[in-house]
């Protein structure tokens, strides 16, 4: 009978076991992993001085003809920026896929938790008030100072919106109070960092707007790794919790009455969103529409209800990967990748209004 | 397994039970401390006027909401007790205005039913299947299954999520109105369904309806409320009286034998409510 | 229990909604006093009246008709259209998070005035120069977001026009990012702009005044369809509102009055967030007393962030946006998590 699945499913079942597959869904990832690899070699060639492609297979093959220079590049320089790319745009499109489903609203991105106002907050802090002086922040404030203050101003604000949206009454979160704090809360940490950006001088303020404008710029392993470690186990609990999704985007009386256990399922999805919003944010900034657009673009793609979450983390390192690329190396002047990806976005944004006008006309 | 609440003897082999369930929302309490029991195999009806706290019970029972203080028994285990999976597969719900995501098909909505058999290895089992296609059938919206739930009619949508509780295959079915949006046929439809699953496969049903005529037809017992309390609870003959009709809806109204079943039946006595609702110190309380 | 009914139905303690208007008057006239006679230097009472009856061009009486005065009724006109532009911002899309940034005017002013910076030999960044920028910017993107939105084949709906206003917004936003991280003398000046401030812009309000105006005038005007409204548009048809017509007569109000708060004080919106929430529990749900409640006590927060920001800061001051946001978050906050969310 059609129409019980999404359209194009197949379902396999071998004895009592039975699973539904999407094929479209399939072959969209292999497309978006073959971009991604695509960006990603890209990325190690043309990161600056480029470095053919034989070369860079060579690096990983680890071929001793290669010179250390060339090896170096490759390894220390370009490979631990192309996988904050990964990382975070992964981190953030899985969070505004989780926060859209729960908040059932496709603006509801990890923004209105608070999280990113907060890591902002944090990593401005540093930058202005543990005077980093002129010529940029330098040493231990940089290395260590901005990621650890984003971290504690992401996690903090997070952790207040939501112990100040939890009623222990209902035991649930309502997802209109959760916006509303959560908006609240941003407002309050928008409004430091605009000045705290007054107090410093001016090129501590320009380095801060860097920030927060979302960037890959100068990321090493030592930033990198402990976000691609955190991000893991984040990530495979949220696709566990996929199964979830698909009730949350119902009523709450209709998801529970359907068993899903509301009192356990909301707080969960929301702490993975924050913390990977937090590890994505972190990583790279803010980077925008990533949350916003990769979620909306996976489910228009794969034609479903709630966003595939596979497919949306692989879309969103995609993005981000890309979007590197081409605002810091392929544009005659180089640019924060948060800056492409809010020019690149408004417009599908614009397009995706349209989109869903005429859907419902 | 032993009863740990007093007084619920008699309830020890209901189907559903409440002790001593108080319900509210900040604060405020709307049905206060009630004590009711539906037993297996019945088709239960709840009438009373709007806001009466009808719906709040219903959600109560169906541990949509928290109880204030108080127990709800599914089977003599206490509903906050178990597990929300293990209370779908027993007893479903439809909620008053239930809301789906946008773009789901009629047939995506009947199939979520399934979801408390489900497991990440069993996805979409034959039984599955076999379930949601008797459900649309049920409701007569087989055609329908692959139609975004947007482009239904008001009563082709009310029988859709009819169709998902039925696929949910429960021994009990919690109904909040199950007959809104619907025409007569398909008001009577649905009550016959009930009744026919009822009469068929020894379900329990509980819902609320407004149609006082139609409760008395297809139930076993009717209990009315008014203000958050039972006033009246027995088979639809005892309940459905004259004097009920005026105390709990402020309503004058003839009840009289319906030829088929010989069932009452309410025939209101049209003008004069408010003026004699008022003078009964009950004009505008609801407004 | 009892504490959390009383704390629930605190804000109904006024007797109706008149009370809270006048409430609101009384507010309002209390922070007018305060606002003239605090300041970076402390002022008596008598010094105070001295300067408003018999001035006589002392050091006190020029600090309260020169610096004070004008800066007030800056405050005084400013939280008045942040108030109202909120109430419509949120009473058009039925949307309790719009404020009156809805409509992209606060990314247009701040292009326009980022914009304006880069002009040769600092032309762009004189006190009438920005705001008039400012305002050029808000009207030139609010006419985009209206344009955007209403694109679609059936016209602009609050939903396309917050999605307009957000992409509009984004890429505004983009563009002064770009602009600011490439000029240093571009970032100075927006830095300080979009902290948002009462002081310096005040003597431009006899410009604004028919803008203004013209912004309540349309919003007083538009109570009636906006109560309509607020039962659906099916409903508001049925009883005889043009829908359409009620539309641009509150989108224009919304847009003249947030324009010209933006170009008197820079992006503020957080309070035109906070003042209607607030003032639906006081009020009530009916535009009637809402858009009166919102005026009188945008005006009355205003005035007080203002006074509170010179106030603490001594011998400084902190800039009004700064203030409004770390008392009006936490109100907020507790607004969103105590009261029963009045829905639109």
């Amino acid at each position: 009978m059609p129409g019980l699945l999404a359209p194009g499913s197949r379902v396999v079942r071998v004895r009592t076991a039975s699973l539904v597959f999407l094929p479209r869904i399939a072959w969209l990832a292999l497309a978006a992993v073959l971009l991604l690899l695509a960006a990603i070699a890209g990325h190690l060639m043309l990161a600056g001085h480029p470095v053919g492609l034989s070369q860079v297979a060579a690096v990983f093959l680890n071929d001793p003809a290669v010179p250390r220079a060339v090896r170096l590049t490759v390894l220390e320089f370009r490979l631990p920026r192309t996988i904050a790319g990964v990382v975070a745009g992964a981190c953030l499109a899985v969070a505004g896929a989780l926060t859209q489903t729960v908040a059932r609203n496709p603006l509801a991105t990890p923004e209105v938790l608070g999280v990113t106002a907060g890591a902002s907050t944090g990593a401005v802090a540093v930058l202005v008030l543990a005077g980093a002086g002129h010529g940029g922040a330098s040493g231990l404030a940089a290395a260590v100072g901005m990621p650890l203050a984003a971290a504690l101003g992401a996690l903090g604000t997070g952790a207040a919106v939501f112990m100040l949206t939890y009623r222990r009454s209902q035991q649930s979160f309502d997802s209109m109070r959760l916006v509303l704090v959560g908006l609240g809360a941003s407002g309050l940490a928008t409004s430091i960092t605009t000045w705290l950006l007054t107090m410093g001088d001016v090129s501590n303020a320009s380095q801060a707007l860097t920030w927060m404008m979302g960037s890959l710029n100068g990321k090493d392993w030592g930033t990198v790794m402990p976000a691609l470690l955190a991000s893991l186990p984040l990530l495979l609990v949220a696709g566990a919790c996929g199964r979830w999704l698909l009730l949350s985007a119902f009523d709450d009386d209709t998801a529970r009455s359907l068993g899903l256990p509301l009192g356990r399922s909301r707080p969960l999805l929301l702490v993975l969103a924050v913390l990977l919003a937090a590890v994505g944010t972190v990583l790279a900034g803010p980077v925008a529409f990533v949350a916003l657009l990769c979620p909306l673009a996976a489910r228009f793609a794969a034609r479903t209800v709630v966003p595939p979450l596979g497919l949306t983390a692989l879309f969103g390192a995609a993005f981000v990967v890309l979007s590197d690329l081409v605002a810091g190396f392929l544009l005659p002047h180089s640019l924060p990748v948060g800056v492409f990806t809010t020019v690149l976005g408004a417009p599908v944004l614009i397009a995706l209004v349209f989109r869903s006008q005429r859907r419902t006309s | 397994m032993t009863n740990t609440y007093g007084a619920t003897t008699a309830a020890g082999t209901a189907h559903l039970s409440a002790h001593g369930l108080t319900l509210g929302f900040d604060g405020r309490e709307v049905v206060p401390n009630i004590d009711v029991a539906f037993a297996r195999g019945t088709v239960t009806s709840i009438i009373g006027p709007n806001g009466c706290g009808k719906s709040t019970l219903l959600r109560g029972l169906g541990r949509l909401l928290r109880p204030q203080k108080g127990h709800v028994l599914l089977e003599g285990s206490d509903v906050a007790a178990m597990q929300a999976r293990a209370v779908a597969q027993r007893m479903s719900i439809l909620p008053q205005t239930p809301h789906a995501p946008s773009g789901l098909t009629v047939g995506e909505l009947v199939a979520r039913g399934r979801h408390p058999r489900q497991r990440w290895y069993q996805q979409f089992s034959g039984s599955d299947e076999s379930a949601i296609a008797a459900a649309l059938e049920a409701t007569d919206i087989a055609g329908l299954a692959a139609t975004p739930l947007e482009d239904l009619s008001g009563g082709q949508r009310q029988r859709a999520w009819i169709s998902m509780i039925l696929a949910q295959e429960t021994e009990l079915m919690l109904l909040d109105e199950p007959t809104t949006y619907l025409d007569l046929a398909h008001q009577v439809d649905v009550l016959e369904l009930v009744r026919g699953l009822n009469r068929d496969t020894g379900r329990t049903v509980v819902m609320v309806l407004h149609d006082i005529s139609l409760a008395a037809r297809y139930s076993d017992v009717i209990i009315a409320m008014r203000d958050g309390k039972i006033v009246a609870e027995g088979p639809p003959s005892d309940v459905v009286t004259a004097e009920l009709l005026w105390d709990v809806f402020g309503l004058r109204a003839e009840v009289i034998r319906e030829p088929v079943e010989g069932r009452p039946h309410v025939v209101p006595l049209g003008a004069g409510r408010a003026a004699v609702a008022q003078a009964a110190g009950l004009g505008g309380a609801r407004a | 229990m009892s504490v959390n009914i009383s704390a629930v139905r605190a804000p109904r303690a006024v007797k109706g909604p008149a009370a809270g208007l006048l409430l609101g008057v009384l507010v309002v006239a209390a922070a007018l006093a305060l606002s003239l006679a605090f300041g970076g230097r402390p002022t008596s009472f008598g010094e105070l009246l001295h300067a408003i009856a018999t001035p006589d061009g002392s050091v006190a009486d020029i600090a309260i008709r020169e610096l004070r005065w004008p800066r007030t009724l800056n405050a005084l006109a400013v939280g008045a259209c942040v108030g109202v532009a909120g109430c419509l911002a949120q009473g058009h899309t039925r949307n309790p998070i719009a404020d009156p940034g809805l409509l992209g005017i606060y990314p247009g002013a701040a292009l326009a005035i980022v914009a304006g910076s880069l002009l040769p030999g600092a032309a762009g960044t004189g006190t009438y120069a920005q705001a008039g920028f400012a305002f050029l910017g808000a009207v030139i993107a609010c006419a985009l977001v209206v344009t955007v939105g209403s694109a679609s084949r059936h016209g602009a709906t609050p939903l396309t026009l917050v999605l307009a206003g957000a992409a509009v917004s984004a890429l505004a936003g983009g563009i002064v990012s770009l602009i600011v991280l490439s000029s240093d003398a571009a970032l100075d000046t927006l830095r300080f702009w979009q902290l948002g401030s009462v002081a310096v812009r005040g003597g431009l309000l006899p410009q604004l005044l028919p803008f203004i105006v013209l912004g309540l005038v349309l919003a007083v005007a538009n109570i009636g369809p906006l109560n309509a409204l607020a039962l659906g548009e099916d409903t508001a048809r049925s009883l005889g509102v043009s829908v359409g017509r009620a539309r641009i007569v509150g989108l224009a109000a919304l847009a003249v009055l947030a324009a010209a708060s933006v170009t008197l004080a820079g992006p503020l919106a957080f309070a035109g967030l906070l003042v209607p929430h607030a003032v639906r529990g006081l009020v009530g749900a009916d535009y009637r007393w809402q858009i009166p409640g919102c005026a009188l006590f945008g005006a009355a927060l205003m005035l007080l962030a203002d006074t509170a920001g010179r106030v603490i800061a001594r011998p400084g001051e902190l800039p009004v946006g700064v203030v409004l946001a770390v008392v009006g978050a936490p109100f907020f906050i507790y607004l969103a998590r105590r009261r029963r969310l009045v829905s639109l």
